[in-house]
């Protein structure tokens, strides 16, 4: 039986591409040349950040989380909310990357190796947090499956574990995933240079020639690869909402809580995919590639996940209202007109509200509001889980145990530490290795015919 | 802008096409007059030239389905065995109690799943795959090359064949 490689679907006008196969192995091969002043000073920026980050980081370690306000009632604040958020970031990648490419939704084409590459580096931001966040870093280990010094094994009832397990498996898959389809372009890039760094893209690309054979078993495994990611990224939001929702918690306890934080996930992630490209294209010229059709793509994703957004945000409250329990009712009531009203605001002005403005096509395809919308979402966003963790925890059940939190300096600087991290790996990997995919580029880019006609 | 590599080759015909119809006519050419043993070199998949070449379906979706099976049996086993091991009863409630353990299913089904794939494509296409086979950089830019196993014998009609149907350079290597 004949195999037949991915069909290709009629493709929109938009994504006629007038380069040739040569151009495309041209233009992205020489996007890894020598540094600007720009991306230097750009890089430094996110090692100075990082480093910020690094030590806060030491200072929490020597004193405790005291410095990061944790007192009763609340002790998951602002490091369980960027947790959250940058696992959210890494949602946007896999969907692009794995859910677009079993729905053959040729404009991820250009877009899906920045974007894998960013969720990633988000996991691997978002990783970090358990860890600062549990304050004896030096005993982390305890959360894996192994006995304790009485024998007794770890509580697969709770979703803490379950955590552990989900986002364990979304790195690990993710960065196969990344690693897995950047193998046919590192060779690409390894016939094309000289020197040292032949030799290490010759290491990289692991014997791939693109034989036949090779993309025979290549073509398959990417296919199961998607299929596998696929129901994964859906599940790991859904594993991270169950953290709050399998609690109760008034404000935490809700059954949507698992399609609102994919929605939210997605939504953020398109957000951090937009604030990353938009400048990246330019800075590595690459704009003939990642035209004006993929942002209104994005944009499109952006409104459709923003209006989840807006929907599950009116029913939250409504359910609060409709549940006849003082304690939701209060908790929403708080949210909107308590002492953070100010942040729940901002979470849905940002989300709910801005998000609308996608309705225009103008808007849609100008580069500048966009950019400006996307930073929107990424604050709409980091609020909106501070809102829901920090606003649910500072009045629950009991009154007189009710308190109040506001970020210090060491929440601070460990969120600008995170930003650092994940900012510093992203730009490395934008001049080590391809961030547009040369193999699928070209798959989009008929060869020429001997016979003359378009593609067969 | 042929490079030559280092080792041994095996014997043979190598022929640089830049058109695919040129290509896949020299395939089926090839085919008809006996030569199975073709490897086809190009930078993207080409499903013109893959009906070509008449393969069968990979066999990595086997691996695939062993992986996700053993981490969805790992899964349950595991979180039941580790429950019943040390049972903490807690108001009653099931000891080994199955839909929390689904999720840890789910979650080592896709992971050894998705290992097992990647660890079938190194196998098939790194390990078990060809060695020693002519190969140019122009393949992984915009050229499709086709290489054909033949001795000194048959180079030669080979040769003519592979010219005849528009390849750019054809040239003959040695063992």
């Amino acid at each position: 039986m004949a195999v037949v490689a991915r069909p290709l679907p009629d493709r929109a006008p938009e994504l006629e591409i007038s380069q040739t196969h040569a151009d495309v192995t041209r233009d992205v091969v020489g996007t890894l040349g020598r540094a600007s002043t720009g991306y230097l000073l750009l890089l430094g920026s996110a090692v100075a950040l990082f480093l910020v980050g690094l030590m806060t980081f030491l200072i929490l370690v020597k004193d405790g989380l005291g410095h990061a306000g944790y007192n009763p009632p609340i002790f998951w604040a602002v490091f369980i909310t960027t947790f959250v958020f940058w696992i959210g970031i890494g949602h946007a990648g896999t969907l692009i990357s794995a859910i677009l490419f079993l729905f053959r939704s040729p404009w991820r084409t250009a877009v899906y190796r920045s974007t894998e590459a960013m969720t990633v580096f988000a996991v691997m931001t978002a990783a970090l947090f358990p860890i600062i966040h549990i304050g004896r870093q030096w005993i982390f280990y305890w959360l894996l499956p192994y006995p304790n010094q009485r024998w007794l094994w770890p509580n697969f009832k709770s979703p803490l574990l379950w955590d552990v397990f989900a986002i364990s498996t979304y790195f690990t898959v993710s960065s196969v995933f990344l690693v897995f389809g950047l193998i046919p372009d590192v060779a690409a890039v390894r016939d094309k240079v000289t020197g040292w760094r032949r030799t290490v893209y010759t290491l990289a690309s692991v014997g791939w020639q693109g034989t036949d054979n090779q993309w025979r078993h290549y073509t398959r495994a990417y296919l199961y690869l998607a299929a596998l990611a696929t129901p994964l990224v859906l599940s790991v939001h859904s594993v991270v909402s169950w953290d709050f929702a399998a609690s109760i918690v008034p404000g935490w306890h809700g059954t949507i809580f698992a399609p609102y934080f994919v929605a939210g996930a997605i939504y953020s992630g398109i957000g951090m995919v937009l604030t990353l490209i938009i400048p990246l294209r330019r800075a590595l010229r690459i704009e003939h590639m990642i035209t004006s059709y993929h942002f209104d793509n994005l944009a499109k994703l952006t409104l459709l996940t923003g209006s989840i957004l807006f929907y599950a945000y009116a029913m939250e409250y409504f359910v609060a209202w409709y549940s006849g329990s003082t304690f939701e009712q209060t908790t929403f009531y708080r949210r909107a007109f308590g002492p953070m009203w100010w942040a729940g605001w901002t979470m849905i002005i940002c989300n709910a509200f801005v998000s609308q403005l996608l309705w225009f096509r103008k808007i849609r395809t100008n580069l500048t509001a966009m950019f400006v919308i996307s930073i929107f979402i990424n604050i709409g966003m980091w609020f909106e889980r501070y809102v829901i963790i920090v606003s649910s925890l500072s009045n629950d059940y009991l009154p007189w145990a009710w308190g109040q939190m506001n970020p210090t300096w060491a929440d601070w600087g460990i969120l600008a530490g995170s930003f650092g991290w994940f900012g510093m790996w992203f730009m490395l990997f934008a001049k080590s290795f391809p961030i547009v995919a040369i193999q699928e580029i070209k798959e989009m880019i008929p060869m020429p015919r001997k016979r003359g006609g378009g593609h067969h | 802008m042929a490079r030559a590599r280092r080792g041994r080759h095996a014997p043979g015909v190598l022929a640089s096409f830049v058109h695919v119809d040129a290509a896949v006519d020299a395939i089926r050419a090839l085919r008809a007059r006996g030569h199975r043993n073709l490897v086809v070199y190009s930078a993207a998949p080409n499903h013109e030239v893959e009906e070509a070449l008449e393969h069968s379906v990979s066999p990595v979706r086997l691996f695939t389905l062993i992986g996700g099976l053993t981490g969805c049996a790992a899964g349950f086993g595991m979180t039941i065995w580790m429950s019943l091991d040390w049972p903490v009863l807690v108001g009653g409630k099931t000891i080994a109690s199955i839909p929390p353990y689904v999720v840890i299913a789910f979650e080592l089904t896709i992971l050894l799943g998705a290992l097992s794939t990647v660890a079938a494509v190194a196998l098939f296409s790194v390990l078990m795959g060809k060695r020693g086979i002519a190969y140019d950089p122009a393949y992984s830019d915009d050229q499709i090359g086709v290489f054909v196993p033949a001795g000194s014998d048959q180079a030669g009609t080979v040769e003519q064949l592979l010219r005849s149907a528009g390849a750019v350079e054809v040239r003959r290597e040695a063992a």
